[in-house]
């Protein structure tokens, strides 16, 4: 009986996990990123026969080495946290917005435009809230209108969002060629140079400041939105199950419309932080294919926007840093890709760990602490 | 488990986003005509007040790249700075900061920022779109020398430390074409019903690129009087498929001789593959020898000799001279030149191409030469003609678009004088033989 049974018992077994603490969750997320980094180091040193430590460092004073490279990655990380706080709402309620290249450069566009005609006839600080609002509703109109066709005749928002990608990107090219400056550059070239109209203040002598501020706003505001409000349960709801939303009363049609409307509308303003508080141009890598990586962060954050923080400083930093490496030690920034996505790789896997637990053959099966994380 | 799989799709998602982007740069080199401003000098004589002599020890250079070595346009360009500070003292190990891959937009205002604050001296930048950026760091840092390649807007910002340079590539496109006209009249002397039909692959409609192929143009015809050319644009810096679809294009027209002012070598390859199935067609290039990609096919590529204009920059910082706001030089400091002739070339090419080079260099054969080509009358009144069509006066820089001349006058004894009033290029004149497609 006993030899039976153990023949039938495979040499690893899967079980979920139901007992696992909040510490042990993030100490195994912790160890995940630790190992991404030998893994890193074995790759770095196998390929290049470089120390993996000196590239590790160059990779860190790259994103933070001086005040002003410490202040770039800061404003990237806000803009890629901003889509993804867009993306949370959305993405919770089970919608696929692969849309949020297209909703920001829609806010990109509208802030752009009104840079360049009204810049030198509006005081900033209304200027600015013009920009924000126009950014806003555009992008809440790019986001409604996959969510209002999804909503009334089922369309498949996964490739209604992706497509609104292309149209947006269009968009961009015609405003581009509309707005070209100097003639025949095929950019629109840094708006108001001279002026400096229309362009985020500089606050604490810093030029970056009020893009911390908007986002960091923001941040707290979607996480209350998500966890306290009427709304953000809402889309809980929806999101678990559409049937039993419309069970208990919810005009499922309505939240679908008005939830992407926002996730949208917050890729807006992205979009206006990048062009008035960034780049202060539009061009179709004005987004860059944050879009995309912002998916990424809002779902290895489980869409807890505290936790996005931590995640878009990662991707960031890690994005500076190859700038710096490829110059200082030769490598082509590609080599960074490769590190990012061997520590991605790391996370993810480590999800799995925290939610299942292997068995080997011939442990017992609920043992405390016999299954590793 | 849907989830996870949803987010691994996702990070193959990114991947891909990633790659497409690193790949999507462009190099680009455009040059134009409009600008905001309404008054230019004449920027030869512009010149910011010297400053202190600089030890070549000290001195610290950094380069912005559009792309990476794998882009035969950086490749000419890294090529380029690293010989100049070879030449001159400067150890390239640790005096030298080169940024690749940097995108034409914030990112590299953020690394022009970063160069200055690691040190540098004098900082370039390779790529047109660098240009307005590169300005918005030069107003930052007034001790710190920036230097836009291929941009045209240093001498109307006004700032003393902003430059741009372009050497005389309408030089080598004259040179150039005098090869493929070599090539015409020993292939019409064997057929001689043949066409003397050239087609030209530009990039976008601005004056760089007319200027470029109106040279390459006038050096065929110097040599083969009837040829007549025609030009397709791809609106794109670096689009192989659209160059190769529009090489096609115009071989398919009866065309003998494709040229091209484009980053790929999408043309070159279209016109080896035509030739290997038996087609009677050779090919230009530009930038990099097409020889790797088209053996039988290509004839010359037009090339820049970057170490030249580089190192002149560097050595007017450590001889403490003043450095030029706008810095131009052609095959008389072998700043241009052409690659190494193809097997495929007429016999008595290299005699030509030689005779050419001098020419060029004692200054008896000017390249515009408004003796050898003809225009139809200005409808905007930027340039007039005599009653054969010779042109007699041309506006130099017409920047802000008012049909107002800015700079001073283009034409200076019987030739239209390229290069001399900015760096970048400003021949935009459309003359006779030649039509534009699109």
């Amino acid at each position: 009986m006993d030899r039976l049974n153990k023949n039938r018992e495979p040499f690893l077994r899967i079980a979920k996990r139901t007992d696992i603490t909040p510490f042990r969750v993030y100490a195994t997320r912790i160890i995940a990123v630790l190992l991404s980094l030998v893994v890193s180091g074995i790759f770095i040193f196998a390929v290049t026969k470089l120390n993996p430590v000196d590239v590790y460092k160059s990779l860190f004073a790259g994103a933070f080495g001086t005040k002003r490279r410490f202040w770039v990655t800061i404003r990237d990380t806000m803009m890629l946290l901003c889509i993804a706080l867009g993306l949370a709402p959305a993405f919770k309620m089970r919608f696929w917005n692969i849309g949020a290249e297209g909703q920001v450069l829609i806010g990109g566009i509208v802030t752009a435009g009104l840079m360049r005609s009204l810049g030198s006839s509006l005081p900033l600080p209304v200027l600015l809230v013009l920009m924000a609002a126009g950014s806003f509703l555009g992008g809440a109109v790019w986001g409604a209108i996959p969510a209002f066709f999804k909503a009334f005749w089922n369309a498949n928002e996964t490739l209604f969002t992706l497509m609104m990608n292309y149209v947006a990107i269009q968009l961009t090219s015609y405003c581009v060629a509309l707005w070209e400056n100097p003639f025949g550059s095929n950019s629109v070239g840094i708006i108001n140079q001279k002026t400096k109209a229309g362009w985020f203040p500089a606050i604490f002598g810093q030029q970056n400041t009020l893009n911390v501020i908007i986002v960091l706003l923001l941040t707290v505001a979607m996480f209350l939105y998500l966890k306290s409000s009427k709304q953000g349960f809402e889309i809980a709801v929806v999101g678990s199950s559409e049937k039993t939303a419309r069970y208990v009363g919810i005009n499922v049609k309505a939240v679908m419309i008005r939830t992407v409307a926002l996730s949208g509308a917050i890729c807006g303003i992205a979009g206006f932080i990048a062009v008035a508080g960034a780049s202060h141009t539009i061009s179709t890598s004005t987004a860059g294919g944050q879009g995309f990586t912002a998916i990424i962060v809002a779902w290895l954050a489980k869409f807890n926007p505290f936790i996005m923080v931590v995640i878009s400083l990662l991707l960031v930093s890690l994005q500076k840093g190859a700038t710096q490496i490829a110059s200082q030690f030769n490598l082509n920034d590609y080599a960074s890709s490769v590190i990012t996505g061997i520590i991605l790789f790391f996370i993810l896997g480590s999800e799995f760990f925290i939610r299942f637990r292997l068995i080997v053959r011939g442990k017992k099966e609920n043992s405390k602490g016999g299954a590793k994380a | 488990m849907k989830k996870k799989l949803f987010a691994v799709v996702m990070t193959a998602v990114m991947a891909v986003s990633m790659a497409a982007c690193g790949g999507s740069n462009t190099a680009s080199s455009t040059a134009n005509d409009t600008t905001d401003v309404s008054v230019m000098e004449d920027v030869t004589a512009t010149v910011v007040e010297a400053g202190e002599p600089v030890a070549a020890e000290d001195i610290k250079v950094g380069l912005i790249c559009v792309e990476d070595e794998n882009s035969g346009y950086d490749a000419s360009h890294i090529e380029g700075i690293t010989k100049a500070c070879e030449d001159l003292g400067i150890d390239t190990a640790t005096q030298l900061i080169i940024k690749k891959d940097i995108p034409e937009d914030e990112s590299c205002y953020d690394n022009a920022v970063d160069l200055a604050e690691e040190g540098c001296t004098i900082i370039f930048s390779d790529s047109y779109g660098h240009q307005s950026y590169m300005q918005e760091a030069a107003s930052e840092y007034p001790d710190i020398i920036f230097v836009a390649a291929t941009g045209d807007m240093a001498a109307t910002t006004g700032l003393g430390n902003f430059k741009n340079i372009f050497p005389h590539t309408f030089e080598s496109r004259y040179v150039s074409g005098i090869v493929a006209g070599m090539k015409l009249a020993e292939m019409m002397a064997e057929d001689s019903s043949l066409d003397p039909y050239v087609g030209y692959i530009g990039a976008y409609p601005y004056a760089e690129v007319v200027s470029g192929y109106t040279a390459f143009f006038l050096g065929v015809r110097s040599i083969v009087p009837e040829a007549h050319m025609d030009v397709q644009y791809t609106n794109s810096w670096y689009d192989p498929t659209a160059e190769g679809a529009a090489a096609e294009a115009l071989m398919s027209k009866g065309c003998a001789i494709i040229s091209a002012h484009a980053d790929s070598t999408g043309a070159p390859s279209a016109v080896q593959a035509a030739s290997k199935n038996g087609k009677k067609v050779f090919c230009v290039g530009y930038n990099i020898d097409m020889r790797s990609v088209a053996p039988d096919a290509a004839l010359t590529s037009a090339q820049n000799n970057w170490s030249v204009l580089y190192k002149h920059m560097l050595d007017c910082v450590i001889k403490g001279e003043p450095v030029p706001v706008d810095y131009s030089v052609g095959a008389d400091q072998d700043a241009v030149m052409i690659s190494e002739l193809g097997d495929a070339c007429a016999e008595g090419t290299a005699e030509a191409v030689e005779a050419a080079w001098k020419g060029i260099k004692d200054g008896s054969i000017q390249v515009f030469d408004t003796a050898t080509f003809t225009c139809p009358a200005a409808e905007d009144g930027s340039y007039t003609v005599d009653e054969n069509g010779v042109v007699t006066s041309a506006y130099g820089l017409d920047a802000d678009g008012d049909f107002v001349n800015d700079n001073g006058e283009a034409i200076v004894d019987g030739a239209f004088v390229e290069s001399e009033l900015r760096s970048a290029p400003y021949f935009s004149l459309r003359i006779d033989g030649i039509t534009e497609l699109n």
